[in-house]
């Protein structure tokens, strides 16, 4: 569900962070419009607002885990866990990880890759929420909860500052709720 | 100057539960490396041992210079050991133990944000990928930007680039143009310095468009791999010396 359907209607931090994220044309190909967050970084109120949102939304929840997916998603997932006193799990491309890890693959466009998470780093029962700077389509996410919940834990919510047309109107993933800040910005471009 | 040598852990932890060292037997076990001298550079890393003192005048508990900050044991022994990864005869100083103690992660950040809020900092310039961990919390806390150092064809739009050598080959490192202005004050953060390859290239980038890079700060450092000599002028901070 998008933060403006869920409580945050008008809030004036959703329109700056939606101004503060930069649209590139044609990245990393033709035909698709990159939302690139790099920009909302150097604003560091925008920044701000973005992680005071989401520490709002889950710091009584009881979340002791927060996972984010890399990279993008350990630019946001690790102020949001200091924040709410919870863990944070990396979860990464193959062969990043040290020592014992489960893996689990995921659809691209074309072909397929993969998601790792350390075993042991998440306790049967813990309550998580994950953490990406956007969904498409959710291929990542549903990889990153089955790595979860094959370790006992409870997904919570999946949370993300960009969702795209796809998920909107969906109010869930894979039976989860999925929370997202805003749409894809504007098509006017720098 | 010293530099504190963190006792090595020399039973590798291959699990992920809480290290259970007592502070108290890690602070007796830790042994202190004779003072170095250097020839043309009299330079050394300062670690939080040399704070000590800082420390000291501002929390009138600390009694004596010796006393290291006592978050430090504690950060030391979250971060685990792997052996042999990503290749036999690497030790593998693993942060992602210290991520999941919410204490550690904690101290970690407000070891960074103390010494760097004052200094006019206005740019975290953190490398991809374990360099994102530490850097936006830290960028949050003191007022900065944030700015990402990324592996190639990463960022989208225009980038400038920087190339530096490993042990066998090269590789390089990204930052968007416009990201930062000339003049800004900048700090660089990553996990760990091994030989300093990555934190000297981000230096250059960073200096290419005029930036002034008041410190590099990093978790852990390898001093046996000397990396803080490829940083040219700049200091280096750390929390954790290691080792190997």
């Amino acid at each position: 569900m998008f933060a403006a359907e869920n409580g945050l209607k008008g809030d004036p931090r959703l329109e700056a962070i939606s101004a503060a994220i930069r649209v590139v044309p044609n990245f990393p190909k033709k035909g698709i419009m990159f939302q690139d967050i790099t920009t909302l970084l150097l604003d560091h109120k925008a920044f701000k607002h973005t992680i005071d949102i989401f520490v709002d939304r889950y710091k009584d929840m009881q979340i002791s885990v927060v996972a984010g997916v890399e990279a993008r998603g350990f630019l946001f997932g690790p102020s949001i866990a200091l924040a709410i006193g919870a863990k944070f799990i990396p979860l990464r491309k193959p062969g990043k990880l040290p020592g014992k890890v489960i893996s689990e693959s995921y659809e691209l466009e074309y072909g397929h890759d993969r998601l790792e998470m350390h075993v042991g780093a998440v306790e049967p029962r813990e309550r998580v929420i994950i953490i990406d700077d956007l969904v498409a389509t959710g291929g990542t996410l549903s990889a990153a909860m089955s790595l979860l919940e094959s370790q006992g834990a409870e997904v919570v919510e999946c949370a993300c500052v960009i969702g795209l047309p796809e998920v909107k109107g969906q109010h869930k993933l894979k039976g989860k709720p999925l929370y997202v800040l805003v749409e894809p910005s504007g098509l006017e471009f720098c | 100057m010293q530099t504190i040598i963190i006792s090595p852990l020399v039973s590798p932890r291959l699990c992920l539960v809480s290290p259970l060292v007592p502070r108290n037997q890690f602070l007796n076990n830790h042994h202190r490396a004779p003072p170095s001298i250097r020839l043309s550079n009299h330079r050394s890393t300062t670690s939080l041992r040399l704070f000590s003192s800082a420390a000291a005048s501002r929390d009138s508990e600390m009694a004596t210079e010796d006393v290291q900050d006592p978050r430090i044991a504690k950060i030391a022994s979250s971060i685990r050991v792997i052996p042999d990864f990503p290749k036999p005869g690497i030790m593998f100083q693993d942060i992602t133990t210290l991520l999941l103690d919410t204490e550690a992660f904690k101290d970690t950040i407000a070891l960074f944000v103390d010494r760097y809020k004052d200094k006019g900092i206005s740019v975290v310039a953190g490398v991809e990928a374990r360099g994102f961990i530490f850097g936006p919390p830290i960028a949050l806390a003191i007022g900065a930007k944030f700015v990402p150092m990324r592996k190639p064809k990463k960022l989208p739009g225009k980038v400038i680039s920087e190339e530096y050598s490993l042990e066998y080959g090269t590789d390089t490192i990204e930052m968007h143009v416009g990201a930062v202005e000339p003049g800004e004050r900048a700090i660089i953060i990553d996990d760990l310095i091994a030989t300093g390859g990555t934190l000297a290239a981000a230096i250059r980038l960073l200096e290419r468009v005029g930036v002034k890079i008041v410190e590099c700060a990093c978790v852990i450092e390898l001093p046996e791999l000397k990396g803080k000599e490829k940083l040219g002028e700049t200091p280096l901070f750390v929390l954790v010396s290691s080792a190997a």
